[in-house]
């Protein structure tokens, strides 16, 4: 399992009604439909729609960069959102509607400041491409990268409380220098958000 | 529309017709003392009697939903496509239903049968139908079969539209409702077209007020033009532009108008008409758009749709097609946001496809493969809960 769907996993509250926003596969879904919550995914590639019906879940086709205006205020007890906030057009609205629409929300994002990416654009001058971030910088569906130090910069600007956050390596791992120098050994951050 | 051969049919099916005696009361007031519906079946009822699925036709519709008649019938049921062993809806798995509504004319009682009352012909004495009386006489229906609970109530269109009152009549009645390019309600540009298809056959001299049985003949032009116009509108503007173009069937630009008809969409259209007006009563085509244009599910439940679905238990999936302007996407992302709203577990998709409303009836691979997903689910969940 990704290891951030573990830790995702454990911050879900019993039987919760989750709306996961760019769901992928569904790899999330079915994992929490499993634990018993609720859940609805909101996608727009088409093979990822089938993929979650042909597990039985619940899929919507939806742009999430056009908001989620047939959403009413606070009908998910959590909104979650992995390995998407890079995607979008406008990360910055698709938060405040996650944060709308959910009680709580949680957010994954690849750490561009990771030191992997540092040495790919520091040393040898080049977007990074790894296997984690696999897309050439002219053809990729990452739009808007982000650091932990920024991310946090953007939950400070628009008034969202980080309730929890945890930061891994590649691997899964949490290290003693991931914990100290997140932004640098980090690959993923996970927040919990109100 | 181009027919694709099939790698697997139900074969040759038989309808049947099963007479009911209980009378029914209508919406409208009336009663129908008794009625008759025929129908078809493909696929076994299993033990439980747990597997059965109910088809919805639209508006031109009736009991063929699959298989032919003979083993030289070239013409299988209307969504053969769809239904079959190893197809979206896979008779290897579901018992699938499917029967002309009341007031049809291929073999229900509708304005084309005898009212008892007079010994001649119902015409336009048929009573007025409402979406919820075909639901309640297919509840009939399911009686008649033994069936007590619907694994799926699916429907296209005017289909759409019954399954969905399904969900609000019945809602014990059925575990899933798939409604495919429907609405909650008619547009009144949607409501305009049918009043349009319903002057041209009032104004046919052959009409005689929807008797014209009696007179030993139809109301051809009227019916030829108001599928016509239909059949325009359930197109798109590309597809007609892709699949009949500029392209003469006869005569030439020089020489101008020497036929009555001379692009090939005239001739298409011309044959469209006449092949529906043999075929089709007019009766019924008034009565149908009719049940259309008064299709409103959340009237009576404070025009809330959301208030209405509050009150279904089952799973819904919801299909458009991108190019479907008689029942646009927005319709159906309607149907989508009322659903949020009672907090109803729904799937929807829009599909892209170029033939406007008739794409619900079509081969289409993302169609068939979420669609076969769909009810793949829908007969995991008989095994587990069997």
């Amino acid at each position: 399992m990704r290891v951030d769907l573990e830790i995702i996993r454990r911050w879900v509250k019993a039987d919760s009604r989750v709306l996961d926003l760019g769901c992928g596969d569904g790899s999330l879904m079915s994992i929490l439909k499993e634990d018993g919550h609720a859940c609805l995914g909101i996608e727009i590639d088409a093979d990822n729609i089938l993929a979650c019906a042909a597990q039985g879940l619940s899929v919507i086709e939806q742009d999430i960069d056009k908001g989620l205006p047939n959403f009413a205020d606070k009908s998910f007890d959590l909104v979650v959102m992995t390995q998407t906030l890079q995607a979008t057009h406008y990360p910055h609205k698709v938060l405040q509607e996650l944060l709308r629409v959910g009680n709580e929300g949680i957010v994954a994002f690849p750490n561009f400041a990771n030191w992997r990416s540092r040495l790919h654009l520091g040393l040898f001058g080049h977007m990074p491409v790894s296997k984690f971030m696999p897309y050439s910088w002219y053809d990729t569906p990452n739009l808007h990268f982000c650091t932990i130090s920024d991310f946090e910069d953007l939950c400070h600007e628009l008034n969202i409380t980080i309730v929890a956050k945890v930061v891994v390596e590649a691997d899964g791992s949490q290290g003693l220098l991931t914990k100290w120098f997140p932004n640098l050994f980090g690959a993923t951050a996970i927040y919990k958000l109100r | 529309m181009s027919q694709q051969q099939q790698p697997a049919s139900v074969g040759i099916v038989h309808p049947q017709t099963v007479q009911f005696e209980e009378p029914l009361a209508l919406s409208n007031g009336r009663t129908l003392d008794n009625f008759e519906l025929i129908y078809e079946t493909y696929g076994e009822l299993n033990a439980d009697k747990s597997n059965a699925v109910l088809i919805c036709h639209a508006l031109s519709g009736n009991h063929h939903a699959a298989g032919v008649y003979s083993d030289d019938d070239k013409r299988p049921g209307w969504w053969d496509h769809y239904i079959g062993p190893g197809k979206a809806i896979d008779t290897n798995k579901f018992f699938v239903i499917a029967l002309n509504n009341l007031g049809g004319c291929h073999g229900s009682t509708g304005p084309n049968t005898i009212n008892p009352a007079t010994g001649k012909p119902w015409g336009s004495d048929f009573p007025i139908l409402r979406c919820r009386d075909w639901v309640h006489s297919q509840a009939r229906l399911l009686d008649h079969l033994g069936v007590e609970q619907l694994a799926a109530v699916v429907g296209g269109s005017l289909g759409g539209m019954q399954a969905m009152r399904w969900s609000l009549e019945y809602p014990d009645k059925i575990r899933h409702c798939i409604v495919i390019a429907s609405a909650m309600n008619l547009s009144s540009q949607n409501i305009a077209f049918n009043n349009i298809a319903r002057s041209a056959i009032s104004k046919d001299p052959d009409w005689h007020d929807g008797h014209f049985y009696d007179f030993k003949t139809k109301p051809r032009i009227g019916l030829s033009l108001a599928r016509k116009i239909a059949h325009v509108t359930y197109l798109s503007d590309d597809l007609m532009g892709e699949k009949f173009g500029r392209e003469l069937k006869r005569g030439n630009f020089d020489l101008g108008t020497e036929f009555d008809y001379e692009f090939q969409i005239e001739s298409y259209l011309e044959y469209q008409g006449d092949t529906f007006a043999e075929s089709f009563d007019a009766n019924t085509y008034i009565l149908m758009t009719r049940a259309l244009d008064y299709f409103d599910l959340a009237r009576e439940y404070n025009d809330n749709p959301s208030e209405a679905f509050s009150h279904t238990k089952c799973g819904f999936l919801v299909i458009s097609f991108s190019t479907d302007w008689r029942f646009a996407p927005q319709r159906s992302q309607e149907i989508v946001e009322a659903l949020l709203a009672a907090r109803r577990p729904v799937s929807y998709a829009e599909i892209e496809s170029s033939y406007g409303h008739d794409a619900f009836l079509l081969p289409n691979k993302r169609y068939e493969d979420l669609f076969a997903a769909y009810m793949n689910n829908v007969a995991k969940e008989l095994n587990n809960a069997g």
